[in-house]
């Protein structure tokens, strides 16, 4: 080996190599872009209280507790399909009541269970959220989570 | 310390060592929380903490490699440092940075991008610091010697502060979102972070066991082929179920399980560079580090990332504790332990005097690897306990978080040994001691009866 492969071919090879994974990888980055807007998170308008709600969700970190489609901090439930487990996927009225009363009631204060805290949401910041739980929901994620338990 | 402007990187190190017991800390009340979830929730809830623990986790370990850099490139350059001002300006900007960072998190002023949750300044302070440290470090290699050891640690760093540039794209659609957020943490961890690591390594090793050069560069720039030629392509073990193409299954699991190779190679390299090495070096204690950080990492990293990285077994693993089990043990053997074992390796030469404390460090060795060895078991076994309850049987979360208490208690346990060696370490590399807590026998040519 010490004969054929040699130290400036070695470097050749890792930066010869790297360039085409690299130029591949763009490729495929493009190519899932598109899919990303045409396809799998197409079933529902990306509307403002969705990215209201993507606001809520970022300013007060909820994803180091929870995690959204798996990713996330473990402390706390998934939330990429609540709205699923909640049954409450194909009615935002319903999405919105159930999630306000949900954040109302926080902390629950109980002994020995983790504790959510009160984050005092506007009406709307709780319809954006709720929106956009629903349109993360409804994002093909490849069949995953396994089931509704998240 | 042959170059006078070496010395920069004991600032580095010692900031990096404050950060250090801030993240160590942080992660004992994160998991003090788990096993009493009333603790502080009104006042310091666990999302705050965990952004803390991770946060000065990343910033520390940068902090390591801006100092491992300082260090390494006057004497492989073979010239002083650029400019001494510009390299401590760059330390008060990240400083600056990282407390305004903490001290915003504590009042409760966060971004909501995992890992990314700086305030847009502390951003930019990082990106500025970045191209400081590009400028001050570029200028000195091209004017002085190049070696292969330069050339990757350069490229590492270059690609690092460039993708950083996606810490600030935040588009509205969720999960294009995701797919650039894993730009900077996968490309980072499982690319480029790889690079430094292996240079670092690759520096030590010479140092340490004084194989040839021609030797020791030739086996970097194999182990950085296989890290790009897996790690870029390996990207797609995060994009199974973000909503991106199906495609990414086969690619992601084929590409991630190739990961393993550059970690085997590093391992491999660092025994087989110790075997041949004819020089008995007198820092025991930093190459106790480098032996064990390219072991754990092959563990860590390699081992517990193939664990789960099969699309058809992170389909039920996906987000639970085996992922943090993999985190933890990931995190510690590549970055954190090769950054101790340079601080370990170069605090000496920096305070130009033999080596000190070598047995409290090497004890600190073993306490923070045991623990987070014994840490990474347990998740390990309460993820699997997890995945199957949760995700095949259908347990409710909290449910099946309740019926793990037990692990968590231990997990607890495992942190605090962790905790104690970090501080173990800490004062070990900073406080000088005369003396050796066992002094080393005399050395023996013939073997005792």
């Amino acid at each position: 080996m010490a004969e054929i492969l040699t130290k400036s071919r070695a470097r050749n090879i890792f930066y010869g190599g790297s360039i085409f994974f690299v130029l591949v990888f763009i490729a495929l980055t493009v190519n899932s872009h598109k899919y990303v807007v045409e396809v799998s998170t197409a079933g529902m308008p990306l509307s403002e209280e969705v990215i209201l709600g993507k606001h809520v969700w970022e300013r007060h970190s909820c994803i180091n507790c929870h995690t959204i489609h798996g990713e996330g901090a473990y402390f706390a439930p998934e939330v990429g399909n609540v709205m699923t487990r909640w049954g409450v996927q194909d009615d935002p009225e319903a999405a919105f009541e159930i999630l306000q009363s949900w954040m109302d009631s926080q902390p629950s204060g109980i002994q020995g269970r983790r504790q959510m805290p009160q984050f005092n949401l506007t009406d709307e910041e709780v319809r954006g959220l709720a929106e956009f739980l629903r349109w993360a929901d409804q994002t093909d994620t490849q069949g995953w989570p396994p089931n509704d338990a998240g | 310390m042959k170059y006078q402007s070496q010395r920069v990187a004991y600032a580095y190190f010692v900031c990096a060592m404050g950060l250090f017991a801030i993240q160590v800390l942080g992660g004992l009340l994160a998991g003090w929380i788990y096993v009493a979830p009333n603790f502080l929730s009104e006042i310091l809830p666990f999302n705050i903490i965990r952004m803390i623990h991770t946060n000065a986790l990343i910033v520390w370990l940068l902090l390591g490699f801006f100092g491992a850099a300082y260090f390494l490139v006057p004497e492989e350059s073979e010239r002083e440092i650029y400019s001494e001002k510009l390299a401590y300006l760059q330390l008060i900007l990240l400083v600056v940075g990282t407390l305004g960072a903490v001290g915003s998190y504590l009042m409760g002023i966060h971004g909501g991008r995992e890992f990314l949750e700086q305030p847009l300044w502390v951003k930019f302070g990082i990106l500025v610091a970045a191209l400081i440290f590009l400028f001050n470090i570029s200028m000195t290699v091209l004017a002085g010697k190049k070696t292969a050891i330069t050339n990757v640690l350069l490229m590492g760093m270059w690609l690092l502060s460039l993708l950083w540039i996606f810490a600030f794209i935040n588009p509205s659609n969720l999960s294009l979102d995701k797919m650039y957020w894993w730009f900077v943490v996968h490309l980072w961890v499982e690319g480029v972070w790889e690079l430094v690591m292996a240079s670092i390594l690759a520096f030590l090793m010479l140092k340490l066991t004084g194989v040839d050069r021609e030797v020791v560069e030739k086996w970097l720039y194999v182990i950085v082929a296989t890290a790009l030629f897996s790690g870029i392509l390996g990207t797609g073990h995060h994009f199974y179920w973000i909503g991106l193409p199906g495609y990414w299954q086969w690619i992601g699991s084929i590409f991630s399980t190739f990961e393993v190779i550059p970690f085997f190679l590093m391992m491999s390299f660092a025994f087989v560079m110790v075997w041949k090495g004819k020089r008995d070096h007198p820092n025991k204690a930093a190459l106790l580090w480098s032996l064990g950080s390219a072991t754990l990492a092959f563990f860590g990293a390699g081992v517990w990332g193939f664990l789960h990285t099969l699309h058809g077994v992170n389909f039920y693993s996906h987000g639970t504790q085996i992922t943090a089990a993999h985190g933890h043990l990931a995190f510690f053997g590549a970055y954190v332990a090769l950054n101790l074992a340079i601080i370990t390796y170069a605090m000496p030469l920096l305070r130009n005097r033999d080596p000190y404390n070598q047995v409290l460090n090497m004890g600190s060795f073993w306490l923070m690897t045991g623990g987070m060895a014994f840490m990474t078991f347990v998740l390990t076994f309460a993820g699997t306990l997890q995945t199957h309850m949760q995700r095949v049987l259908g347990d409710y979360f909290m449910q099946v978080q309740d019926d793990l208490a037990l692990f968590y208690l231990m997990r607890f346990g495992a942190g605090f040994a962790v905790v104690i060696g970090a501080l173990l370490f800490i004062y070990s590399v900073i406080v000088v001691r005369k003396r050796e807590i066992i002094e080393p026998g005399p050395k023996a040519t013939v073997a005792g009866e």
